[in-house]
């Protein structure tokens, strides 16, 4: 059975009885139980319960009852969405066993639909990081190469969908966490426009900035997703409608006649030379296809990186506050202490990198310094949004590889954050202006790393975008996942 | 110079739901940690989902204190580490950078000051900490985050009171306010908390905090006042500090561990999207609001002819201006009026005392129309009343109990007035030189009459047999 099948082929699998969910979920299990000690995709497992549901469904199928849209598909979520009954630790320390009562919006959209959620996944401790090596539980491995990074935050949602021990996954992008394991491990991932997704649910590390989104084979299977996924939620004030909007429908409307501008910060300077090339590559395919492309200079960019992390920093510093381990939390005797001396034992079960920007977010708003730099940031933040409504009057997406280089080596950098933090720069546009952005898988190096290509698009122009990585999508044909 | 300055927190207690998720906003008198959600503990991935009836009712506190309401008002995180805030950070409003909190610069008139109003924000009020013993000595302190995320409004002033009384006086016109308005219930246990800050001749600012009633506010700043005053006079500078209010010994005492300056770190909370407040929604708030202390008073005076100063104390009094509304007719508005401000009100001036009165709209018309009809005079109509209050006999009841019927029998003045002749040669005398000492005579026959007799025709017969 192949187990690497899209979602649109699973449905179509499903629905002419090709395939029963219930093996094809038991397949899945016995998948990830084999390559789990390679790659450490997931946190926790759901096996049991996946295949009760997958039993239940079939069971629908066959006596023709009312089954949702996503037929009992096995679909894996970051830990830092609540799951109802099953534990979502954000890969720290702090909640380690911690089950929330309720289930985030997309995942009871997801129930509602008949997906099967399959297990928990790894990331960087409450998604800070670009690696998914800073999690309690250790590193998620890139299956292209099992000694080396597979991207992160999202990493145990990029591998789990990469090497088949689930369909779809959903992530959480906050600078480019759910892109960067797409574009290291082959698969494609959309951030969608800020408040297209609801957050319900997503344990908030930068709430200014952070999306839901998902992981997925096809750029297909992401509109498929998306069309589940988005929309108002009264759970969350900061959604907006997505009206009667199909991203399914028209995709492969083409690029022909569409002008894509090129943003010259992101593909020059500081670039791995297959990185840049595979981007050139992708852009005269797309000139292929009828597309004008143009360079597009946004200045702003130069000063993201750090606006982006004095923003990131400020709001995990006071998201984070509530892990105190009063309510939930880890086995910790409360007696002898005073509080304030409790809180500050307990919290310095923070991993390093949580640490080090909760630090630096206390101290960027700390008296004295909050226009010096939290206003700054907020500043660049505004000069990157006016430059790129300038810069979408001219063209329809923009177009720059998403990661600058290949994947490192695990530990490479681990103690080198200013590094890890430039690898963000191409991908953090996106969550300080709020637009969509995907990555799409484009071609593997030289060296055996996948390299994926994002595209831009402007506030709720999913469907333009979504149609661009179509078109780019289907001039590529890369070849399988080693594992 | 006293200068006093006051932050006063008022439960939004009239709304149905806290201020961003759906439990209770009644939170009294509920088992501890029933009316809670995941947003109110703040569980991880919950969101604040702001309550726009929080966001009304607090501009209509804004309107009634003639603040500016912007156009458009976002709220802030105050983060600190404290047992009772369940994600260790507040969501309130901050003026810092530009006025985004739901009203500022207003200004409130007690009598004949104007006091000013710096600003008022809507905020959540955190959970209630509950001490085995006393705070100082507990080994264990117990959480209650039934109120945690109630709707608060904090209203600052400006230093703008010179006395403990012009505290008072406020507090009580603000608390008929948002009673009026129909935005809480000042009386509640815990729904109107006042601190205060004080200075006396340009000497340190001190705050007082834990003032557990409003009306204890006065007697701790009264208390202040002398504390500072003495030291002063030894020239023992006062110290800036914060101090407690002790309830039970009725005095102020400095908070014992110094607290530091607090850096709260705000931050502009993403969760909750600005909320727009323009022209179409501050029309419409207008439109519920009820008519202003002032209106009211305007009215008084405008239709009624009622003095001014009695309209004023009258309109500023929600429950005597009620009872007002209720009781009067045309007629008898205006010595309505009288009644209620020179006599009921001495009798029954707290809200304990109001409570236990025990007379309706009807004994107060009753007694005003026997006054108007001379059936009773003022001085009997006192006498009648507090017997009314105390026991909810009716008017005449009380006149036949107590004898208070008006004596204005032509026949049996005379008579005594005759009495009061024989007895009072010498003033007789006097009176009949210079008729100013007339009043001496009068005087005498109300004391004999108990003050039943009326005093027209009393002057009337004493001027005749004077002439005679």
């Amino acid at each position: 059975m192949n187990l690497g099948i899209s979602a649109i082929e699973f449905l179509s699998q499903v629905k002419d009885e090709t395939i029963s969910v219930e093996e094809f979920v038991a397949k899945t299990i016995d998948r990830i139980k084999k390559v789990e000690d390679k790659v450490h995709a997931y946190i926790t497992l759901d096996d049991k319960n996946a295949l009760e549901q997958a039993k239940v469904i079939d069971k629908k199928i066959r006596t023709k009852e009312k089954v949702g849209s996503c037929l009992g598909m096995p679909i894996s979520i970051k830990d830092n969405i609540c799951t109802a009954g099953l534990k979502t630790t954000c890969a720290s320390k702090m909640l380690e066993n911690f089950i929330a009562p309720y289930d985030a919006t997309v995942v009871s959209k997801l129930k509602a639909e008949d997906a099967i959620i399959i297990g928990k996944t790894n990331l960087d401790e409450f998604a800070m990081g670009s690696t998914t090596e800073f999690s309690y539980f250790g590193p998620t491995k890139n299956p292209w190469n099992t000694e080396y990074v597979p991207g992160g935050s999202s990493g145990g949602s990029g591998v789990s969908v990469s090497t088949h021990e689930c369909i779809i996954s959903l992530g959480s992008d906050t600078g480019g966490s759910v892109r960067s394991p797409a574009s290291f491990c082959s698969v494609v991932g959309l951030k969608p426009t800020y408040g297209l997704v609801s957050r319900y649910g997503l344990v908030s590390y930068a709430n200014s900035i952070e999306q839901i989104g998902p992981i997925a084979r096809t750029v297909e299977d992401v509109a498929f997703i998306l069309n589940i996924l988005s929309g108002l939620d009264v759970h969350d004030n900061t959604t907006i409608g997505k009206g009667d909007t199909d991203y399914t429908k028209d995709l492969d409307a083409g690029v022909s006649g569409k002008k894509i501008g090129i943003i010259t910060q992101m593909t020059t300077d500081g670039i791995d030379k297959e990185v840049a090339s595979a981007t050139n590559k992708a852009i005269s395919k797309l000139q292929g296809l009828g597309a004008e492309c143009i360079p597009i200079s946004l200045d702003a960019v130069e000063h993201s990186v750090a606006a982006y992390y004095t923003i990131a920093s400020a709001e995990a510093s006071s998201n984070l506050a509530r892990y105190d381990n009063l309510r939930y939390g880890f086995d910790f005797g409360i007696e002898g202490y005073e509080f304030k001396a409790y809180v500050s034992k307990v919290r310095g079960n923070f991993g390093p990198e949580v640490t080090r920007r909760i630090l630096l977010g206390a101290f960027v708003l700390s008296a004295g310094y909050y226009g010096k730099y939290y206003l700054k940031a907020q500043k660049v933040r505004a000069m990157i949004k006016s430059q790129l409504e300038v810069a979408f009057k001219k063209v329809d997406v923009l177009i720059t590889p998403t990661m600058p280089i290949l994947p490192y080596k695990i530990g490479e950098k681990i103690d080198d954050p200013l590094t890890l933090y430039l690898s963000d720069i191409n991908t953090i546009t996106a969550n300080l202006s709020g637009i969509p952005a995907i990555s799409v898988p484009f071609e593997i190096s030289s060296s055996g790393f996948p390299i994926g290509i994002q595209l831009l698009a402007n506030t709720l122009q999913e469907k333009k975008l979504l149609q661009a990585a179509y078109a780019l999508q289907q001039t590529t044909h890369l070849r399988a996942m080693p594992i | 110079m006293t200068k006093i300055g006051l932050e006063i927190h008022c439960q939004l207690t009239k709304l149905e739901s806290k201020l961003f998720c759906k439990c209770k906003a009644d939170y009294r008198n509920l088992p501890p940690n029933s009316n809670t959600c995941p947003t109110c503990v703040g569980l991880p991935g919950s969101l604040p989902l702001l309550n726009r009836k929080a966001v009304e009712k607090a501009a209509m506190i804004s309107l009634a204190l003639e603040c500016k309401i912007p156009e458009k008002i976002s709220f802030f995180r105050k983060n600190y580490f404290y047992p009772d805030l369940p994600k260790n950070f507040q969501i309130t409003q901050y003026n810092a950078y530009g006025p985004t909190s739901i009203g500022s610069e207003g200004k409130v008139e007690i009598e004949d000051k104007e006091i000013r109003i710096r600003r008022i924000q809507l905020e959540e009020d955190p959970g209630r900490l509950i001490y085995e013993g006393s705070s100082e000595k507990t080994l264990i302190t117990l959480v209650d985050y039934n109120r945690a995320g109630t709707p608060l409004v904090e209203i600052v002033t400006e230093p703008d009171f010179e006395t403990p009384k012009q505290v008072r006086i406020f507090l009580n016109v603000l608390a008929d306010l948002v009673e009026n308005i129909g935005v809480a219930d000042p009386y509640l246990e815990g729904a109107l908390r006042v601190d205060g800050n004080i200075s006396i001749v340009n000497g340190n600012r001190v705050e007082i905090k834990n003032v557990g009633s409003f009306r204890d506010i006065e007697k701790a700043l009264h208390f202040e006042i002398t504390r500072q005053q003495s030291l002063l006079d030894r020239n023992i500078p006062v110290q800036a500090e914060t101090r407690h209010w002790d309830e039970a010994r009725k005095i102020t005492i400095s908070a014992r561990t110094k607290e530091e300056e607090q850096d709260y770190r705000y931050l502009p909370e993403a969760d909750i999207p600005v909320v727009v407040i323009d022209k179409g929604i501050i029309d419409e708030l207008q439109k519920q609001m009820p008519e202003g202390i002032i209106a009211k008073r305007d009215r008084y005076v405008k239709k009624y002819d009622i003095q001014s100063q009695v309209a004023q104390v009258l309109s500023s009094d929600k429950f005597y201006a009620d009872l007002f509304e209720k009781a009067h007719n045309k007629t008898n508005a205006k010595e309505i009026a009288n009644i209620i401000t020179t006599d009921l009100m001495g009798f029954a001036d707290t809200r304990e005392k109001k409570m236990e009165l025990k007379i309706s709209t009807t004994h107060i018309s009753d007694l005003a129309d026997a006054i108007i009809n001379n059936k009773i005079t003022r001085n009997s109509g006192k006498l009648a009343l507090l017997e009314m209050i105390k026991t909810g006999k009716s008017l005449s009841e009380v006149i036949s109990n107590l004898d208070l019927g008006h004596v204005s029998d032509v026949n049996s003045l005379e008579q005594i007035i005759d009495e009061v002749f024989k007895e009072e040669e010498k003033a007789v005398v006097e009176a009949r030189q210079n008729a100013d000492t007339v009043n001496y005579l009068v005087g005498k026959v109300m004391r004999k009459t108990k003050g039943k007799a009326d005093p027209a025709i009393t002057i009337e017969i004493i001027r005749k047999k004077l002439s005679n």
